[in-house]
């Protein structure tokens, strides 16, 4: 058995045979055209017209996101400059197939050249140009293998004609050599709730037939497991089918509510939470408003991007996070002085505060979203290391019409003091990412450091104690709204430590709350506890494991 | 000949959706209609043309037509970048 990485997209796990795609058609050969310029250009009518067709057929069939994008495929096809530039080259003696081909591969290599953003639309051109090369040459366009019994889809990479038209009952999990997390297939699988492993380094030389598990989960394809790993797995399938069924509001064995949230970070989001059965957002991210930007933009403009979001949730809490520009997002026209350590540097709320005028226009466009909509509008600061800085945020907050103001816990200061920042704060929200990298003093941007990044560090659940301490005795709500929300079984610690709501990417909600439904409030205290007395994450981990749900 | 500088509102610019529409409202004026931005000037009735220009939001792009009815198939397009298809 061998273990072969990638990106998992969901966290579905999947067991069955490999079925490869079919390699694309072999390149076009530069052999001059016997058939002349007119006789050619005609072939390529035909043929463009015919892959437009059989293109917008599949966005009809598709529907959605996966049928917009189909559309948009079915106008490169019809495109006027793609034409002229391959009437061009047919007029120097180029045969059709290899205009056309050479037509495409000129875009191709521009959009390659625009970086990772652009790669789902390289994919796009690659499948649309050989879909019409075939065509024209008259042989069968490359795409899904056919097959009657579930199988493991195997391939360099899909395109969106490809993923759009999966038989989620028969594809049982996809596998791809190539692209990334913003490719279309693990855009589309997403959606599907295919399991995916994207980018698989090794998944070129799996062979046609071979068993595979696919944990999207843990970001791993097993090739030729062994039998026992294979019924393991089938276990595991099984009783996940059985259990994500379960919907409606999170809440523990003995029914202590848990509200289950959705992190978003812009409303493209919000359907597919909605979906999830998301009882609110516990984290808005508004950084994609201004990351493209060179200045902050207007209240107006703020007022309904955050409307859109709103807007969706009616009657439901969106907690929305104040601007949080950081060492891994720099915004130039907050803080553009280089920093040795940014993660320790002017980022978070003591950014804003440096420039105050964009977290007051910030702050106002909020409270005008808020009285808009139906939503329940509660505001955080990122990054508070002070009670100091917590009173200035929710005094400004509050000052500026917002009704709920607290803060996001992601510093120890932060948290050894949760009892005098709950004191002044409505809420406090635990970004476990960062609150793990500064416990550990690890930079979870560093590879080399990053075992030291793992949320089940008991050294982490003793703050997370303190601030969960702090707000049941305060009768102050406590979120997370870090990646260690997503993991189930943590997510019980978390409630044992006090932790009274969680949100998480929304395709983690139904694990999350199938999970916390096996447990009472006692069971979750008591697997918190063990988790606390042990010396290191990978222990903390397995006494959880070990536990049986009471 | 009638220009316009427009800065694109769409937050995630002009990419894929808001690409499509934009190119399709300018196939239907029927005149030719040319957008550039930087140095590259390209055909905007061209989805892959105007994909190719890599257009974010906050961008300033310059739109140019020629022939009758340039100026009302200025505005449409002008509108229509004004707009935020992804909000």
């Amino acid at each position: 058995m061998t273990a072969l990485h990638g990106v998992g997209v969901g966290r579905g796990l999947a067991v069955g045979p490999v079925l490869r795609m079919p390699d694309p058609l072999a390149e076009p050969p530069t052999t001059q055209s016997t058939l002349g310029p007119d006789a050619e250009k005609e072939r390529v009518t035909h043929a463009l017209a015919a892959t437009a067709e059989d293109i917008r057929a599949r966005a009809a069939k598709a529907g959605g996101t996966a049928g917009e994008v189909l559309e948009a495929q079915a106008l490169m096809v019809d495109d006027p400059t793609l034409r002229t530039d391959v009437d061009a080259r047919i007029d120097s003696g180029a045969t059709a197939e290899r205009a056309v081909h050479e037509a495409f591969g000129v875009f191709r290599d521009m959009l390659a050249g625009m970086g990772e953003y652009m790669a789902g639309r390289v994919a796009d051109l690659d499948d649309i140009s050989r879909r019409a090369v075939a065509r024209i040459a008259g042989v069968a366009a490359p795409g899904v293998p056919e097959s009657a019994t579930p199988y493991v889809l195997v391939a360099r990479d899909l395109a969106p004609a490809d993923t759009a038209l999966l038989d989620a009952s028969l594809v049982l999990a996809i596998v791809t050599a190539e692209g990334g997390k913003t490719s279309h297939t693990a855009i589309l699988a997403g959606e599907k709730g295919i399991p995916a492993v994207v980018g698989v380094t090794g998944a070129e030389d799996i062979a046609e037939g071979t068993t595979v598990i696919v944990d999207a989960g843990a970001s791993e394809v097993d090739v030729d497991p062994t039998p026992d790993a294979v019924a393991a797995a089938q276990r595991k399938v099984a009783d996940r089918a059985a259990r994500v069924r379960t919907t409606g509001p999170g809440a523990l064995a003995d029914g202590t509510s848990i509200p289950l949230l959705a992190n978003l970070g812009s409303a493209d989001g919000v359907e597919s939470a909605v979906a999830a059965g998301a009882e609110g957002v516990g984290l808005f991210r508004t950084e994609f408003l201004f990351l493209d930007s060179t200045s902050a933009p207007s209240v107006e403009a703020q007022t309904a991007a955050y409307s859109a979001v709103l807007a969706g949730f009616p009657g439901k809490k969106v907690v929305v996070r104040a601007l949080d520009a950081g060492a891994d997002k720099p915004l130039s026209f907050l803080n553009d002085a280089p920093e040795e350590n940014p993660a320790l540097g002017l980022r978070g709320i003591r950014s804003l505060r440096a420039s105050e005028q964009i977290l007051r226009d910030q702050l106002i466009a909020l409270a005008a979203a808020q009285n808009a909509n139906d939503a329940e509008v509660w505001v955080m600061a990122p990054m508070v290391a002070t009670v100091e800085e917590t009173r200035y945020f929710t005094s400004l907050a509050k000052e500026l019409g917002l009704k709920t103001a607290g803060v996001m816990v992601e510093v120890p200061a932060a948290a050894l003091l949760a009892d005098r920042i709950l004191a002044v704060a409505d809420f406090a929200s635990i970004g476990t990412n960062d609150l793990t990298q500064y416990t550990m003093a690890a930079d979870r941007m560093l590879g080399s450091v990053s075992s030291f990044q793992d949320p089940w560090h008991p050294a982490v659940l003793r703050l997370v104690r303190e601030i969960g301490t702090a707000g049941t005795t305060l009768g102050k709500p406590v979120g997370v709204c870090g990646e260690a929300a997503a993991d189930p079984k943590l997510a019980v610690v978390l409630v044992g430590l006090g932790v009274t709501s969680l949100s998480m990417s929304a395709p983690a909600i139904a694990d999350v709350r199938d999970e916390l439904a096996r447990w009472t409030v006692d069971g979750a205290r008591d697997a918190a506890q063990k988790a606390l007395d042990t010396e290191d994450a990978a222990a903390a981990r397995a006494a959880v494991e070990a536990l049986t749900p009471a | 000949m009638p220009e316009r500088t427009v800065v694109v509102a769409s937050s995630h610019g002009l990419h894929a959706r808001p690409a499509a529409l934009f190119t399709q409202t300018a196939a239907k004026a029927g005149i030719p209609v040319k957008v550039t931005k930087g140095d590259r000037t390209v055909d905007a009735s061209s989805i892959l043309g105007v994909i190719s220009l890599g257009i974010n939001h906050g961008d300033e792009v310059l739109l140019a037509a020629e022939g009758e009815g340039a100026d009302e198939a200025l505005d449409t397009l002008e509108a229509l970048l004004l707009e935020d298809h992804d909000a």
